[in-house]
């Protein structure tokens, strides 16, 4: 027994073990969200089910789960119960329905049925009966009208598009611009004028974006009388609907798919995802502006830590003179690290937002007040904060960095007459730089996770616009912004629909360690290439 | 070339060289031996300033290299460190090309033409006697050399500033004797152009490669004489006890 305990196996079992453990945890909480994220885009069966009581019900299973049972004496058979997405939800107020496996007499799988993705309310589940034009019928009948669908939907869809754009785009140029000259209208006011040249011309160009905007008006009305074709669905309870083409994201027929079609509807639906905007309360759609933010907000916060961390390190380890001053300096900045997140994103608030970003609208946008500008949440005070959050994080491991680097190396180069600033400078900084990139990666792993400190700074639910766009400046550091992890909090925890969101919050995780894996590969592949031109093989 | 007068080093209260006289002949290797914690090491970076790096060093007497005072303030210490250039106990290779690593000093010299550049690496490298071995891969890491080549290069590049003096503190005693014996047939060659002092714990090799040779113990000079007369016939007799291995 001894000799077993001084081999030194049981501590191999022991580190081993630890590992396991340790890798366990995580390949289990990646397949929970793998297997529960993924399997939301594929198409599964509408089934209509007949309850005992004659009530039928059209729509998909999301779940099934034990009932309960705590009075029952023991051997009881188990019941079951499933949770039907009926759909719907204009029609019958909640999409999602319990039912027990009992109640259910027949389960029917009717080939016609369809599954539509609507741009409102959600989906809708039923029966095709006709389409019209115009309040005339253009075909009837289940397969009639469902060829004539599939030729009229893309027009349908480039039409809601175009509409989309004339609102977006030149509608939401005009007003920018108009606002932009009101801003400019009231900076003269503010500074005593009251007539003048220049705010008659301000004037004449107000009334000249004001005539274009009059212009698109008839415009946009012309476009949505262009396309007056509906659908109409037959629903569960001898009900129909008239839908407007133009709503329609996606119909599908998933009982009469094959399984490549169904690929084909899983992939379009995944890639909705990734390069959509939300829709419904963020429950359905998108989540593109979240992806955009969340690697927007890390980089802007990569250069801002970088530097700051990289320079406090070298101040501390190269220049100042070691003593029990630094060395209180040295834990305050570890312990930093520990302090939590929240604080700094109060700390944020108060001094970047309203401090820094106050000032900053009195003296440079005091036209535009009270409304703020810089004085309110904005992905720029979010990155800072985050960058505060995380600079211990690159001081401690360009410190070490520092440490490693062997003296003889910064006397070779004194020694070549080399002044401290160029030894610094030429051998030091290029030496410890892997170093940096290695703190750069923990600081934007923690970064791209971090959702407290961000909701008080800048993060939103749903942000009208991105921080990068084609108006000028083009960079809008003052914008808020969607997050990923706060998307999760946010579909996850705040939905008024519960039921509907639960798959996007999987998924939403999903995206975002693929981000944080992506950032950090990214990094990681530069910090091997400086490590390749260093390469010390000889050792 | 070197005249030491006088010197003495205190490390804050602790006296580590004490009252030291020594002149130093051009275009010829001087030895400085002794046993561990003599100061040998320390009387040679007295001779570049490199003690300045070391909080606490105190330096009293003066050293002349050429007749310049070293230790006169309007000196600047990086012009003295360019007249004095220095190889260490372990080689010390920067992460950089061997090239870069070559091209460091007259880089921070302010040389640029890239014509310039190449010549000086080729020249140092061949008077380093390494350009045969690196001429194909000079854009390779310096670290991918071994251990003999790294502290040639490091002579290669402390000598493309073009130096006056070259110190040498402990330089092979990291090697093993082949690459011991390049070195040491190197510091043959590098005499005619250079004044070369050399910190050596290896009375065989200051035997072979010095043409005068400094005994030191215990922060004191003890003997300072031609090689061959110090090796062959002392006049102390601490230094002959400790050549001839009886202490040390």
């Amino acid at each position: 027994m001894k000799r077993f305990w001084k081999s030194g196996d049981p501590f191999i079992w022991l580190t081993g073990g630890a590992l396991a453990i340790s890798l366990l945890m995580v390949a289990g909480l990646v397949l929970l969200v793998l297997l529960n994220g993924l399997g939301f885009f594929w198409p599964s069966p509408i089934v209509l089910l007949t309850l005992s009581d004659g009530t039928e019900l059209l729509g998909q299973v999301t779940q099934r789960e034990a009932i309960p049972q705590p009075d029952a004496p023991p051997g009881t058979s188990t019941r079951y119960r499933i949770q039907v997405n009926v759909g719907n939800r204009d029609l019958y107020g909640a999409d999602f329905v319990w039912v027990e496996e009992a109640a259910i007499a027949r389960r029917d799988v009717p080939a016609e049925a369809v599954l539509i993705e609507r741009r409102e309310w959600g989906n809708l589940y039923g029966f095709i009966k006709e389409v019209r034009d115009n309040e005339r019928a253009v075909a009837s009948g289940p397969e009639a009208a469902w060829s004539a669908l599939q030729a009229l939907l893309p027009d349908a869809t480039s039409t809601f598009k175009e509409i989309r754009r004339i609102e977006k785009k030149e509608i939401g140029a005009i007003n920018s611009t108009q606002e932009k000259i009101r801003l400019e209208l009231k900076k003269l006011q503010l500074s005593g004028q009251e007539g003048g040249s220049e705010i008659a011309r301000l004037d004449k160009e107000m009334e000249g974006w004001a005539a274009k905007y009059r212009e698109q008006e008839p415009r946009l009305a012309t476009v949505r009388q262009h396309s007056r074709q509906a659908l109409i669905v037959s629903v569960i309870g001898n009900k129909e609907t008239e839908l407007p083409l133009q709503q329609i994201v996606r119909i599908i027929r998933p009982n009469s798919m094959g399984v490549w079609s169904k690929s084909g509807v899983y992939l379009s639906r995944l890639w909705e995802f990734i390069s959509g905007d939300p829709r419904e309360s963020n429950t359905e759609g998108g989540v593109f502006p979240a992806i955009f933010g969340t690697v927007m907000m890390v980089m802007i916060m990569s250069l801002l830590v970088a530097p700051l961390g990289v320079l406090a390190a070298f101040y501390l380890r190269e220049y100042a003179k070691q003593g029990v001053l630094v060395s209180t300096v040295r834990i305050a900045v570890n312990n930093l690290a520990g302090v939590p997140s929240i604080v700094f994103g109060v700390f944020g608030l108060g001094f970047f937002i309203y401090l820094v970003g106050g000032s900053i609208d009195r003296l440079f946008y005091p036209e535009a007040l009270p409304t703020p500008t810089f004085g309110t949440g904005g992905i720029l005070w979010a990155s800072l904060t985050l960058a505060l959050l995380t600079v211990p994080v690159v001081i401690v491991a360009t410190e070490e960095g520092l440490a490693a680097i062997p003296p003889g190396m910064r006397e070779a180069s004194l020694a070549l007459g080399a002044t401290k600033f160029e030894t610094t400078w030429r051998v030091v900084l290029p030496t410890v730089m892997p170093s940096v990139l290695t703190g750069l990666i923990l600081a934007m792993a923690r970064a791209a996770g971090e959702v407290a400190p961000l909701m008080i700074t800048g993060v939103v639910k749903l942000a009208p616009s991105l921080p990068i766009d084609g108006a000028w400046p083009f960079l809008h550091l003052e914008r808020k912004f969607m997050h990923l992890g706060f998307h999760i909090y946010d579909v996850g925890f705040q939905s008024p629909n519960v039921d509907a969101a639960r798959p996007m919050v999987y998924t939403t995780v999903l995206l975002l360690l693929l981000v944080v894996l992506v950032l950090n590969l990214a990094t990681i592949l530069i910090r091997n290439r400086l490590r390749k031109k260093y390469a010390s093989s000889a050792f | 070339m070197i005249e030491i007068r006088k010197l003495t080093l205190k490390y804050g209260e602790k006296l580590a060289l004490q009252d030291i006289s020594l002149d130093i002949p051009k275009h010829q290797v001087t030895a400085f031996i002794g046993p561990s914690g003599c100061g040998k090491t320390t009387l040679l970076r007295c001779l570049n300033r490199m003690n300045d790096l070391i909080d606490g060093v105190t330096v009293s007497g003066t050293i002349r290299i050429g007749g310049l005072d070293i230790h006169d303030p309007a000196l600047e210490i990086t012009e003295l460190r360019q007249r004095v250039g220095m190889v260490f106990q372990k080689s010390n290779p920067f992460p950089k090309t061997i090239y870069d690593n070559v091209a460091y000093g007259p880089r921070i010299l302010g040389m640029r033409g890239q014509s310039t550049l190449d010549e000086i690496v080729e020249r140092s490298l061949r008077a380093a006697a390494l350009w045969n071995e690196v001429q194909d891969r000079l854009r390779s890491s310096a670290l991918s050399l071994s251990g003999g080549q790294q502290q040639r290069l490091c002579i290669a590049r402390a000598i493309a500033v073009e130096p006056e003096v070259l110190l040498m503190d402990e330089p092979c005693s990291a090697l093993d004797p082949i690459a011991t014996g390049k070195i040491e047939e190197l510091m043959a060659d590098l005499k005619q152009q250079y004044t070369i002092v050399i910190v050596t714990h290896n009375m065989q090799q200051a035997a072979r490669v010095s043409d005068y040779t400094a005994f030191l113990y215990l922060g004191q000079l003890v003997e300072y004489d031609l090689t061959k007369q110090l090796f062959v016939k002392p006049s102390k007799q601490q230094t002959e006890d400790y050549i001839t291995g009886r202490f040390g």
